[in-house]
C-alpha cells in the first residue's frame, strides 16, 4: 500500500492542513451517484444516523432507474427486511425480490408489501428490479451476475464474506459506519495479519487496500444525534473526519411531564432532559460484571423515565417516549441478562453493543463498559463499543458508572502487540474513552 | 477462563496443589507419541542447536549441531532429524481404511496417525519456523541439501499449522494440554513453564522450577546464563563432545518432564468425542500424505485470499464444535455454562410424554419435561436446547422460574404418536440441558483461487518455486 | 533538595535510556515503580540487593548477533541502509549523504546534533542525509535523559525519519508482535525527543515523521529489510506518561517525610544498606503487582513474594482479579465460596457467584 493510501484509510496524517469546508449532504449524495458509473467501487462512510439507509434507498432507485438489475447485500435479516420496507415505501413502483434461507419466516410487514416477492432461490423471484438478501444468503447464490450491487453495513462485514459474493457483481457501492465495532472471530487470526486480504479485516479495509484509488465519500450530517451529542461523538470517535448534527441546539427537546422527587435517578433524568447527557455515578468500588447496584440503577432509570411521562419534541413533532423508544445498552451478555431480569417492561430493548449497531432510539441508558473494573482489557477499551453505546439516541443518553474510571484509565498499562503491515486504527480506545469521560464529567449527578 | 477456573486456581493456591478442571481427557493421546524437545540458538529466528526426541522414554535420540555457527552442520542436523521423524510419520501410512464420501470418490484414511508432543507453544512456533526454513530447499542446484530435508520441512510445517487447528491432537504442547485439565495456583503466564506447572500438579509449587540451574528452560530458548557460562566456552573450545554434553544437560530434565506429562494425561479417561476429532486428524494426515505423494509443491509462504478464507471457515467450525463437544463430554466444562445460566442440570420431577401440538395432519408430538434445578437459568423461552444425555435429541425451553424449568422435546423422540421408549427422561432422572448445540450451517463455497475477485486483488500469480527460495541464506 | 532526590539519597542516579522511558507505560498504576523510576533508582541493583534478582538476562549469542547485524546495516557508510531508504522513502539515488555525528567527540555530540538538525530543517531543500550516532535529549521528571537513536534519516522534502535497527527476524512479512511493539515504543521516544528539539529551535515538530523505519533481518538470512511502523499510538501513550512523571509529588504526599530508597552504595558501588531496611522502605510505597510484571519489571520477584505473603488474588492475574470483583485476598474469596465467611457490604454478588461455582465444582467432582 502506498503511504497516501495508508493515510487515507485511517484519516489524514497529523500536521496536514485542516479540512476544506465540507460539502453538504445533498452535494455528497450527488457526488456519490455521479461517481457510480465512473468507478468499479465507491465507498461512503456514514457516521451514526447520517442517512445511510436513505442513501442506500436513493442509490437503489437511481440504479434501478437506469434499467439495470441491482443486488443489495445487508448483514442481518432484520436489516434486509428494514430496507425492503423503506424501498417499497419510497419507491412503490419498484419490484423487489427478497431472498432468504429456507428456515427464515419473513415478517408480515414484508410479505404484505406490493411488489415484493419472497423466495429461497433467485428463480423463484421472477425478474425483479432489485434482489436483496443477507451476505450469508448471497454466498449460496451462483450462476448469475448483476451489473450493480449495494453493500450495506460494509464495515461490519468481514472480508471473507465479501470474497464469497464479490463474483456476483460488476460494480458496487459500499456503505457503512467506520466508527462501530470491527468484525471478529472466535479463532486466532494472527497468521493472516498484515495480508492485504486478511479475512478478519472488514470488507472495506480489504477493498481499499487492493483498490486504493476508489473514491471515499463521507456523509457530513447526523440526523439522529442531537446538537448536544454530535460534537461529543465526532470528537471522540471520528477525530479526523468529523460530522455535525442536522438539528441545531434546542431543536430536540426532552420534557418530563411529571415532577421529580429529587432522587439521583430523577436528577439524572432531569440533567439528561436538560443537556442531552447525564452520568449517574455510583460510589467507587470494584465489582463483578453484573454489579447489582449498577443493574438496579439502570432498571430504575428506565422505569422512572416511563413513569415521568417523557415527551420528545423534535423536527418530527412531539411524541411520548414510549418503552419501544428506549434502549438499554451494556458490554456483556451476562449484564444484559441481569438487566432484563431486573424487571424492565419487555418493550424496552436491552442488548449488547454488538447487537445495538445500526439501531436508533429516543433515549438510551448505558451501563459503562469500564464501570466497577480494576483493569481494562482491549475488549472493554475498544472504541467501537463505546461509540455504538453513545450514539444510538435522538434526544438523550444516560450513562451509569462506578466512580473510578478516570483512575483506571490513568493506571492502564500499554503493551498492545504491534503487527507489521497492519494499518493503525484510530481513534485509540483509550483516547476515545478519555474524551467521552471528560465530557460526561460535566453532567455528573 | 471462567470464574469456575478462577475458583480452582484460588483453591490450588490455598491448598498448595493444582486442582482438576476437567473430568475427562479432551485430547487424543497416542500409544506411541513422538516427544520432541528442540533448542535453538539465541538471537536467531530458527537456527537449531539441539533436540531430544523419540517414542521410547528410555531411548531418546539426542541430535546436536556440534558447531552451531556452521551452516552446513545445521542442514546435516536437519537431515538427522528427518532420519528419525520421517520413518515415524511414514510408518502410519500403510494401514488404512476406505472411507466413502458423498459427492466425491472414496479415499484411504490412515488407521492411526503420528502425534508430536512438544513442551510449550514456543516449541510449536519453532517447529513451524523450522519447517518454513527447510521446505523450500532443494536436493539439487547450487545449494543442495540432503534429500530428506525439504520433505521434513513440509511435514514440520504441516504439524505446526495443524496445531493451530481447534481440537486437533496431531501436535500438542504439554503446557497447554496440562493447563486445560488442571488449574495451578499461579498465573497463566507462569503456567508456560513446564517444570513449574508439573510441580503444581504433582508435588506442589517449588521455586526450583524457576531456577535454570535446577530446571533448565524447556526450550526452544536456552538460559542466557547457560549460553554465557557453559555453551559459549564449549563452542570456543571447538570440542563437539563438550558441546554435546553441555546441551544434554539442558535437554534431559525436560525429556523426563515430558514423559511425566504424558503419564498424567494418560491417567485421565478419554472424552467421548475425542475419537471423532482424532478421526478428522487421521483424515487430514492422510490428505497431506496424498498431496506429497502426488507431487504437490510445498506449502505457500502465506495463505492466498481464498485459502485464508477457507482455512478460517474450517477453523471456526472446528472451534465451535470443539467447545460444544468439550461441554457435552465433561460435566465440569458444562458447569461453566451452568454458572452463566446458559445450561442447567437437575432432576426430572414431571413429564408429559404424550404431549402434542397442533391438530390433524399437523399434529406434532412434543413431550414435556419439567426439571427442578438449583442453577440460575438465563435462557429465554423458545431457546433451542441440546442435552449430553441424549445427543441426537433437540428440545426447546418453554418456561423457567422458581427453580423449575419446563422444556419440550422437538427432535429425536420418534415419529409415532408416542415417543420411542427411553427418548423421554423418567421422573427422578438427572438431566442437563444447554443452549450449546452443534447445529452448524455449512459454509458456502468459495471461488477458485484463479477466480479471486477484484476486491481481493484478483487472481494471484501462480506460485513457481524459484532458486531464490531454495538458496535463501540460513545464517 | 526535591523529594525524589531525597528518595534516591546517596545512590547515583541511573540515567534513563529510551528503553527505560518506554517502559514507564508498563504499569503506571504501580506507585512503587513510579517512584523508583522518577527518582532514577537502579531497580535491578535494588532487586539483587534484596535477594530477588530479576529474571532477565541476554544471551551473549543474541548480543553478538545484534551487534553483527547493526554493523552489517551500517557498513560502508550505511550503504545497505541507504539502499532500503531509497526504496522506502524515495530518497534520491545519487545525492544521499552520510553524516556520522560521533566524529566530533562524545561531549559535543548533543550540541552538534542540534546544530546539524537545525540547519537541515532550515535549508529544507537539502538533499537526503543519513545521520549516524546522533544524540538527543528529553526532560523526564526534572532530569535530562540523553538518547541515542540508531540512525536518523533526513528526507528530501524536509521530513526526518527515525531508523530503528533490530535483530529479530521478519519472516514472510511478519515479526514477533511483542518485539515490534517494544521497538515501536522505543522509537516513539526518539520521535518525541527530536520533535521537542525541533520545536525548541523554532521549527515545525511534525516534520519528524510518525512513521519510523524498522530495519530487521529478513527471513532466515542476514539480509536486512525495512518496514514503516506507525508509532502515533505509542507517542500518545508516551506523552501521557511523561506528563504523569511531572506529577509524582502527589504519590509522595501520603508517605513519611524521612522515607528513602537509598541503596547507600559503598566505595565499590555495591549497596551497603541492610536489605531488610530497604525492603521495609519499599513496602511503604504500594506496589500493584500483576504477573505481567514478570516480563517488564526488575523488581517483579520481590513484589510477587510480597503478594504471596499477603495471599493476594493479584498473583493469579489481572483477569482473575477483575472477575472476583472487589475481593483482593485468596482467603476471603475462598471463605465466601464455601460460605464460612459472610459477605461484606457490596460483596453479595460475588459471594453468590462464588458459592454457586463452589457448589458446581463439588457436584461435578464428587
Amino acid at each position: 500500500m502506498t503511504e497516501q493510501a495508508a493515510a487515507r484509510a485511517i484519516g489524514p496524517a497529523a500536521g496536514e492542513a485542516g479540512p476544506k469546508p465540507a460539502p453538504g449532504p445533498e452535494e455528497v449524495i450527488r457526488r456519490v451517484l455521479a461517481d457510480l458509473p465512473r468507478h468499479r467501487g465507491v465507498v461512503v462512510d456514514s457516521p451514526p444516523g447520517a442517512g445511510k439507509s436513505t442513501l442506500v434507498v436513493r442509490a437503489a432507485a437511481h440504479i434501478a432507474g437506469t434499467g439495470e438489475p441491482l443486488m443489495i447485500v445487508a448483514q442481518t435479516n432484520e436489516q434486509v427486511d428494514d430496507l425492503v420496507g423503506r424501498l417499497c415505501e419510497r419507491h412503490p413502483h419498484l419490484t423487489v425480490g427478497r431472498l432468504s434461507a429456507s428456515g427464515y419466516v419473513a415478517p408480515r410487514r414484508v410479505l404484505e408489501l406490493p411488489g415484493v416477492t419472497v423466495g429461497t432461490r433467485v428463480q423463484d423471484l421472477g425478474d425483479p428490479d432489485i434482489v436483496i438478501a443477507t451476505a450469508d444468503k448471497w454466498a449460496w447464490i451462483a450462476g448469475r451476475t448483476w451489473p450493480w450491487a449495494i453493500v450495506d453495513e460494509a464495515y461490519q462485514m468481514r472480508s471473507d464474506k465479501l470474497l464469497r459474493i464479490a463474483g456476483l457483481f460488476d460494480r458496487a457501492l459500499f456503505v457503512g459506519d467506520p466508527g462501530q465495532l470491527d468484525p471478529f472471530s472466535i479463532v486466532d487470526g494472527d497468521r493472516w495479519s498484515g495480508l492485504s486480504w486478511d479475512p478478519l479485516q472488514s470488507a472495506v479495509s480489504v477493498l481499499l487496500r487492493h483498490n486504493p484509488d476508489l473514491p471515499v465519500h463521507r456523509l457530513p450530517v447526523s440526523w439522529r444525534l442531537p446538537a448536544s451529542a454530535a460534537p461529543v461523538v465526532s470528537r471522540a470517535f471520528y477525530p479526523f473526519t468529523g460530522f455535525r448534527s442536522g438539528t441545531g441546539p434546542g431543536e430536540r427537546r426532552l420534557e418530563l411531564a411529571t415532577g421529580g422527587m429529587g432522587t439521583v435517578h430523577d436528577r439524572a433524568l432531569e440533567e439528561a432532559a436538560r443537556s442531552g447527557w447525564a452520568l449517574l455515578e455510583l460510589p467507587n468500588r470494584h465489582t463483578v460484571r453484573t454489579d447489582g447496584e449498577a443493574v438496579q440503577a439502570v432498571a430504575q432509570l428506565a422505569a422512572r423515565l416511563l413513569q415521568r411521562g417523557a415527551v420528545a419534541g423534535s423536527e418530527q413533532g412531539e411524541r411520548p417516549v414510549t418503552a419501544d423508544r428506549i434502549a438499554v445498552g451494556a458490554a456483556h451478555r451476562d449484564q444484559v441478562a441481569a438487566i432484563r431480569n431486573a424487571g424492565l417492561p419487555p418493550e424496552i430493548t436491552v442488548d449488547t453493543a454488538n447487537r445495538l449497531q445500526g439501531r436508533e432510539y429516543d433515549v438510551t441508558i448505558v451501563l459503562h463498559p469500564l464501570s466497577g473494573r480494576r483493569d481494562a482489557t482491549a475488549f472493554h477499551l475498544e472504541s467501537g463499543r463505546l461509540c455504538v453505546l453513545a450514539s444510538r439516541h435522538r434526544h438523550a443518553c444516560v450513562v451509569v458508572a462506578r466512580a473510578g474510571i478516570a483512575e483506571l484509565l490513568d493506571a492502564h498499562p500499554s503493551a498492545e502487540p504491534v503487527q507489521l503491515g497492519v494499518p493503525v486504527k484510530f481513534p485509540d480506545g483509550w483516547e476515545a474513552n478519555q474524551s467521552v469521560l471528560d465530557h460526561l464529567a460535566a453532567h455528573r449527578v | 477462563m471462567s470464574l469456575l477456573t478462577s475458583l480452582a486456581r484460588l483453591r490450588a493456591l490455598d491448598e498448595g496443589i493444582a486442582q482438576p478442571i476437567a473430568t475427562v481427557r479432551h485430547c487424543h493421546l497416542s500409544a506411541r507419541p513422538m516427544v520432541f524437545v528442540p533448542l535453538k540458538l539465541s538471537g536467531e529466528a530458527a537456527a537449531p542447536l539441539a533436540a531430544v526426541l523419540g517414542t521410547d522414554r528410555d531411548r531418546p535420540h539426542l541430535l546436536v549441531v556440534t558447531q552451531p555457527r556452521n551452516r552446513d552442520l545445521r542442514f546435516a542436523w536437519a537431515a538427522e532429524l528427518a532420519g528419525v521423524l520421517l520413518p515415524y510419520v511414514e510408518g502410519f501410512l500403510s494401514d488404512t481404511e476406505t472411507v466413502e464420501r458423498r459427492n466425491a470418490d472414496p479415499y484411504e484414511r490412515a488407521l492411526d496417525a503420528p502425534q508430536l508432543l512438544v513442551p510449550n507453544t514456543a516449541g510449536i512456533a519453532f517447529t513451524r519456523l523450522l519447517g518454513r526454513s527447510t521446505r523450500f530447499r532443494r536436493p539439487d542446484g547450487p545449494y543442495p541439501v540432503p534429500e530428506t530435508v525439504p520433505l521434513l520441512g513440509r511435514w514440520l510445517t504441516y504439524f505446526g499449522e495443524r496445531a493451530a487447528f481447534p481440537g486437533s491432537s496431531l501436535m500438542l504442547a504439554a503446557t497447554e494440554e496440562l493447563g486445560r485439565h488442571w488449574a495451578s495456583g499461579q498465573s497463566g503466564l507462569e503456567d508456560a513453564n513446564l517444570a513449574a506447572l508439573l510441580g503444581w500438579i504433582t508435588e506442589g509449587p517449588a521455586d526450583d522450577a524457576e531456577d535454570p540451574l535446577i530446571w533448565p528452560p524447556a526450550g526452544p530458548a536456552t538460559d542466557p546464563g547457560f549460553d554465557a557460562e557453559v555453551l559459549a566456552p564449549a563452542i570456543e573450545s571447538g570440542s563437539a563432545e563438550r558441546i554435546t554434553e553441555a546441551l544434554r544437560t539442558q535437554l534431559e530434565p525436560t525429556w523426563r518432564l515430558m514423559w511425566q506429562a504424558v503419564d498424567l494425561l494418560a491417567g485421565l479417561p478419554e472424552g467421548a468425542s475425542v475419537a471423532q476429532r482424532w478421526e478428522q486428524d487421521r483424515g487430514s494426515f492422510s490428505g497431506m500424505a496424498a498431496q506429497i505423494a502426488e507431487g504437490a509443491p510445498p506449502q505457500a509462504r502465506r495463505d492466498g485470499a481464498v485459502a485464508a478464507a477457507s482455512r478460517l471457515a474450517r477453523m471456526e467450525r472446528a472451534q465451535a464444535a470443539y467447545e460444544v463437544q468439550r461441554a457435552y463430554d465433561d460435566p465440569l466444562v458444562m458447569a461453566e455454562y451452568r454458572l452463566t445460566g446458559e445450561a442447567f442440570a437437575g432432576e426430572v420431577v414431571e413429564t408429559d410424554p404424550a404431549h402434542a401440538e397442533g391438530e390433524g395432519r399437523s399434529r406434532k408430538l412434543r413431550p414435556l419435561v419439567v426439571v427442578k434445578t438449583d442453577d440460575p437459568v438465563r435462557l429465554a423461552p423458545g431457546t433451542a436446547l441440546g442435552t449430553p444425555q441424549r445427543r441426537g435429541q433437540g428440545a426447546e425451553l418453554v418456561s423457567a422460574g422458581d427453580g423449575l424449568v419446563t422444556i419440550k422435546i422437538t427432535k429425536g423422540m420418534g415419529r409415532g404418536r408416542t415417543p420411542t421408549p427411553g427418548a423421554v427422561p423418567e421422573v427422578g432422572e438427572r438431566v442437563c440441558y444447554s443452549s450449546l448445540t452443534d447445529d452448524f450451517q455449512g459454509s458456502a463455497t468459495l471461488p477458485e483461487a484463479e477466480a479471486t475477485p477484484w476486491t481481493h486483488g484478483g487472481p494471484p500469480s501462480a506460485y513457481v518455486p524459484t532458486d531464490d527460495d531454495a538458496q535463501e541464506e540460513w545464517s | 533538595m526535591n523529594r525524589l532526590d531525597a528518595l534516591r539519597g546517596s545512590t547515583p542516579q541511573k540515567p534513563h535510556d529510551a528503553r527505560a522511558i518506554a517502559a514507564l507505560a508498563a504499569n503506571p498504576g504501580c506507585t512503587r515503580r513510579a517512584l523508583l523510576d522518577g527518582a532514577g533508582i537502579d531497580k535491578d541493583a535494588a532487586a539483587r540487593h534484596l535477594g530477588f534478582p530479576a529474571p532477565f538476562g541476554q544471551s551473549p549469542f543474541a548480543i553478538t548477533r545484534g551487534n553483527a547485524f547493526e554493523s552489517l546495516v551500517k557498513a560502508d557508510g550505511c550503504a545497505e541502509l541507504l539502499r532500503m531508504l531509497r526504496e522506502l522513502l524515495g530518497l534520491p539515488i545519487a545525492e544521499v549523504a552520510y553524516h556520522d555525528v560521533e566524529n566530533v567527540g562524545a561531549h559535543l555530540r548533543h550540541a552538534h546534533t542540534r546544530a546539524l538538525f537545525d540547519r537541515a530543517a532550515r535549508d529544507g531543500d537539502d538533499a537526503g542525509t543519513v545521520y549516524d550516532h546522533p544524540l538527543l535529549s528529553l526532560r523526564i521528571a526534572g532530569h535530562t535523559a540523553y538518547l541515542e537513536p540508531d540512525v536518523v534519516a533526513f528526507q528530501l522534502g524536509g521530513r526526518f525519519h527515525i531508523v530503528e535497527i533490530k535483530s529479530f527476524a521478519v519472516i514472510d512479512g511478519q515479526a514477533d508482535p511483542a518485539a515490534v511493539a517494544a521497538a515501536a515504543r522505543q522509537a516513539a521516544v526518539y520521535v518525541l525527543a527530536l520533535r521537542r528539539m525541533l520545536a525548541e529551535l523554532g521549527h515545525d515538530p511534525l516534520r519528524v515523521a510518525h512513521d519510523v523505519v524498522l530495519v530487521c533481518p529478513e527471513n532466515f538470512a542476514n539480509r536486512p529489510v525495512a518496514t514503516l511502523v506507525d508509532v502515533r499510538r505509542q507517542l500518545g501513550v508516551l506523552e501521557r506518561q511523561l506528563t504523569r512523571m511531572t506529577a509524582l509529588d502527589r504519590l509522595l504526599d501520603g508517605l513519611p517525610e524521612e522515607l528513602t530508597f537509598d541503596l547507600m552504595p559503598g566505595e565499590d558501588g555495591l549497596p551497603t544498606r541492610p536489605a531488610a531496611e530497604l525492603a521495609d522502605a519499599l513496602r511503604r510505597a504500594t506496589a500493584r503487582y500483576a504477573p505481567d510484571c514478570l516480563s517488564t519489571c526488575d523488581l517483579c520477584f520481590f513484589c510477587r513474594d510480597e503478594a504471596r505473603q499477603e495471599g493476594a488474588t493479584d498473583l493469579l492475574g489481572r483477569h482473575v482479579r477483575d472477575e472476583l470483583g472487589g475481593v483482593g485476598s485468596v482467603g476471603e474469596a475462598l471463605g465466601l465460596a464455601d460460605g464460612t465467611r459472610a459477605p461484606g457490604e457490596g460483596q453479595e454478588e460475588i459471594a453468590r457467584l462464588l458459592r454457586n461455582a463452589e457448589r458446581l465444582r463439588r457436584e461435578c467432582l464428587a
